[in-house]
């Protein structure tokens, strides 16, 4: 519970983009029951799977009667950035043991844009662990409530509640994007990402966002060149 | 069957999250690409945020999301407090979906 040293505004944060992911999973959890799935279904999607995209993609083909094996492939797919994401935190997640194991199951978009607004190693640390103790109970939670008690809730849009997830990313991203060729590289990588999207399968498309991340290395190879040449 | 493939996608979920970090820690290379790893990091969730204020699947999600996010991000930018930024982006979503807004 080492977390809970983190200040009030900190933990408030974490707690209420944790909170917002709930009532999506609430979401999820509804969407199942009434799409006829038993309760124990989404229930053990969200604790295991613990990824809303791959579980929402999933559960649709499940629904609609799809294959098993088709639900398994999208749902990986999806899921393939996190590996880049993964490598983003790999000093967080660099601890011993049971911590690594446990902390690499709660790894999620939000965390990983948080703990990247920080640089001091041990307030990253804190962070994470925050995120990974409120997001995994929030979102189980939220799943139960959801799928128990149900219909009602299924239909986020009416609330504007879809626009969520995208703002909640976008506030914790900002800071990072101050430098203009992070900047540059971001758009440039989005920009490509939507292009995509009507020519490839689901989860490919945001791969396509790494070219940035090229751009991003290359105008910097350049830089660091001119300047030894000037020096 | 759907045990299956859940079990497929919790597993493989799981490996992507694990071992990327734990091979590049062990590795000499990652002193010098952390800079590097952070940027990729705020490219990859950018295009998210991209991906999910446009599209629904492979379908655009209407012009109402759309709006919503950006007054969200203007928001965001004002230095409004967090909560205010969500809430008001779901505000502004909802409204314009009420006003016949797709």
């Amino acid at each position: 519970m080492d977390f809970l040293k983190l200040d009030r505004k900190t933990l408030s944060s974490i707690f209420l983009v944790c909170a917002a992911d709930g009532v999506v999973g609430a979401s999820f959890g509804a969407i199942a029951v009434a799409g006829g799935a038993p309760l124990w279904l989404p229930m053990l999607m969200s604790a295991l799977i613990f990824a809303g995209g791959a579980q929402f993609v999933a559960l649709g083909i499940f629904l609609s009667g799809g294959g098993g094996v088709i639900a398994a492939i999208t749902g990986l797919l999806l899921n393939v950035r996190l590996i880049p994401l993964s490598l983003s935190i790999s000093d967080v997640l660099n601890v011993n043991g049971i911590g690594r194991l446990v902390g690499s199951h709660v790894l999620t978009d939000e965390a990983v844009a948080f703990v990247n607004t920080e640089t001091d190693p041990r307030r990253r640390r804190l962070i994470y662990t925050a995120f990974g103790v409120f997001m995994y109970v929030l979102w189980n939670l939220g799943t139960f409530l959801g799928a128990y008690f149900g219909a009602e809730i299924k239909d986020l849009g009416a609330f504007g509640l879809d626009a969520g997830a995208p703002v909640v990313l976008l506030a914790l991203v900002m800071s990072s994007l101050k430098a203009p060729k992070i900047r540059n590289a971001a758009v440039i990588g989005a920009v490509l990402t939507l292009v995509a999207v009507p020519l490839l399968p689901a989860g490919l498309p945001i791969l396509c966002s790494l070219v940035g991340v090229g751009y991003y290395f290359l105008s910097k190879q350049r830089r660091k060149a001119v300047v030894e040449v000037a020096s | 069957m759907s045990y299956t493939a859940i079990l497929v996608i919790a597993v493989g979920t799981y490996l992507m999250r694990l071992l990327p970090a734990w091979i590049f820690a062990k590795s000499e290379v990652s002193n010098r690409y952390d800079d590097l790893m952070r940027v990729t990091a705020s490219v990859i969730l950018v295009a998210l945020v991209a991906l999910l204020t446009f599209f629904e699947g492979d379908k655009f999600a209407g012009w109402a999301r759309v709006v919503g996010v950006a007054a969200g991000g203007g928001f965001a930018l004002a230095k409004v407090p967090f909560i205010l930024v969500v809430v008001g982006s779901a505000a502004v979503t909802a409204l314009l979906r009420l006003a016949g807004v797709a």
